[in-house]
């Protein structure tokens, strides 16, 4: 048990550091060039030696990622709720969000631009976009996938309406909620950064568009490194949260093989 | 009056019950109607085919699902609501997987707004006789399926309910694992006599458990026959190899033989 936690814990640390030497191995092997693809070595050189720009540039992406993602919450599950529990709202506005979610929504950011101009707040609302709709499905499917008889039992208690929701259907849907607030981190992520190559002069997303274009390979890919970094660190902020939340879950996951 | 009408002195009272699904070709006759009484203190079952309605009758009983006509009446008052004075198990465990065993079974303390420090006793008490010491602070998925029945009967018996209602509770369990458990019931049962209605497919499970058997016709359910099991209690294995329990058993296969149920 011990080794295999700790397997888990080193193991893509380990596969990432192998990732890396073969990569610094095969550009110096092949002498590709630092334009194609810069060595993992330099990229770090890059990062250290631009460190405070690069810093400042994150600091604007992960409030983009996080205004976005807060958004996507505070509207996606009091949205899931009315939904789940309203049969009037699953008849009429249900039908309407999984319609807006057909719209390319990469393809509408710019408009974003025309009607908000070129402030935080078509990016927030561009990140919104993108990631609200994964926390809205899991929240609906959390709150409605609960077999009948833990209700009934509950009810056979006398319980009323607000100890249903707090102590039965909301227990119950805590593994669906995380997984979707796992899948909107990870989708706000994608969001800042597409709206930060529409508009911005500002951003990780805007660094890596301008050292593009000016062919600075180290410094693009410094800036994609940063925002992979921050990616994961995100993530795994919500998996930590939902390892305390949920330690039922986690457990029963450990122990069922796959 | 018939033989299978209830009196008004019966703590449960079935009174031309009846129930209809409303399906897309018209509505389906699920039960009844069926009228029969269950005395303060006594055990009995309903035993029938699936898709009888059996489940239907229980659910309606406990005030959790709607009668189309007719009534139940427990204690002279006419179930309009969920009945909340009773301990319920389904075939379905239906343990939260979100609390541990002892959580689950104190969960009255949350939901019936009684204080821990009441049922704390009577839970460690009703989990060590049946045999979960040492299991309070797991999780359900790690307990056996008979570990998870046994946990939740303890939950229905903890707030000490003067009204059991099982639903198939060892439907999902192995034979051998349900023999153990019907023991056990049985003597968990004798403490305090509880009035209880039992949902059963298992005609010697039924013999076995049950002061009388309501013997169940197919879809729509209504009452065949009611069967007084007089057997000496508690129903030991000598008891089970007695003719008269034998005979019992026969009497209720006849039934189904006879009403075509069970055919050759």
């Amino acid at each position: 048990m011990r080794k295999r936690q700790f397997l888990d814990a080193v193991g893509p640390l380990l596969a990432l550091a192998v990732l890396f030497a073969g990569w610094e191995a095969a550009v110096v092997l092949f002498g590709v060039s630092e334009i194609m693809l810069p060595k993992p070595s330099r990229i770090f050189v890059e990062i250290l030696d631009r460190a405070p720009m690069l810093a400042l540039h994150a600091a604007s992406t992960v409030t983009i990622i996080l205004s976005g993602f807060m958004m996507s919450v505070a509207v996606a599950i009091p949205l899931a709720l009315a939904i789940s529990f309203i049969p009037i709202v699953r008849r009429v506005v249900y039908p309407i969000v999984v319609f807006s979610q057909l719209i390319p929504k990469i393809a509408i950011a710019p408009l974003f631009i025309i009607w908000f101009g070129f402030g935080v707040l078509p990016k927030v609302l561009i990140t919104f976009l993108i990631s609200f709709f994964p926390i809205l499905i899991q929240a609906i499917v959390g709150f409605t996938s609960i077999r009948p008889e833990p209700i009934r039992v509950a009810r056979s208690m006398g319980a009323g309406a607000f100890d249903m929701f707090l102590r039965i259907r909301l227990p119950h849907a805590l593994p669906n909620l995380f997984a979707g607030l796992k899948m909107s981190m990870a989708a706000a992520a994608i969001g800042a950064i597409v709206s930060e190559f529409i508009a911005s002069s500002r951003g990780l997303g805007y660094l890596v568009l301008v050292a593009n274009g000016e062919m600075n390979s180290p410094l693009a890919f410094a800036g994609m490194m940063l925002l992979s970094l921050i990616g994961i660190v995100l993530y795994f902020a919500v998996e930590l949260i939902q390892r305390v939340a949920t330690p039922w879950d986690i457990a029963q996951r450990r122990s069922t093989p796959n | 009056m018939d033989a299978t009408a209830a009196v008004p002195s019966d703590a449960i009272v079935f009174d031309g019950l009846r129930k209809t699904y409303e399906a897309l070709e018209g509505s389906i006759e699920a039960l009844g109607p069926l009228s029969f009484g269950i005395k303060k203190g006594e055990f009995v079952s309903v035993l029938g085919p699936s898709g009888c309605g059996k489940s239907t009758l229980m659910l309606v009983a406990a005030g959790l699902d709607d009668a189309t006509a007719g009534a139940v009446i427990i204690d002279g008052r006419p179930i309009k609501q969920a009945f909340t004075d009773l301990g319920i198990v389904f075939q379905d465990h239906a343990l939260l997987e979100w609390r541990t065993i002892l959580q689950n079974v104190m969960l009255h303390s949350d939901l019936r707004k009684i204080p821990a420090k009441e049922l704390l006793p009577r839970a460690m008490d009703l989990l060590k006789k049946v045999g979960l010491e040492g299991f309070e602070n797991r999780y359900p998925f790690e307990l056996s399926g008979g570990m998870r029945q046994r946990a939740a009967i303890c939950r229905a018996l903890v707030h000490a309910p003067p009204f059991l209602f099982f639903d198939e509770p060892f439907g999902a369990l192995d034979a051998l694992t349900r023999e153990q458990m019907r023991v056990d019931l049985e003597k968990l049962w004798l403490d305090r006599r509880q009035t209880v209605l039992f949902i059963t497919h298992g005609i010697a499970e039924a013999v076995a458990l049950s002061d009388r058997v309501v013997v169940m016709t197919s879809r729509p359910g209504r009452v065949e026959r009611i069967i007084d099991i007089d057997l000496p209690r508690p129903r030991s294995s000598a008891v089970l190899a007695s003719p008269e329990f034998v005979g019992y058993c026969a009497t209720i296969k006849d039934i189904f033989s006879a009403t075509g149920i069970l055919k050759d």
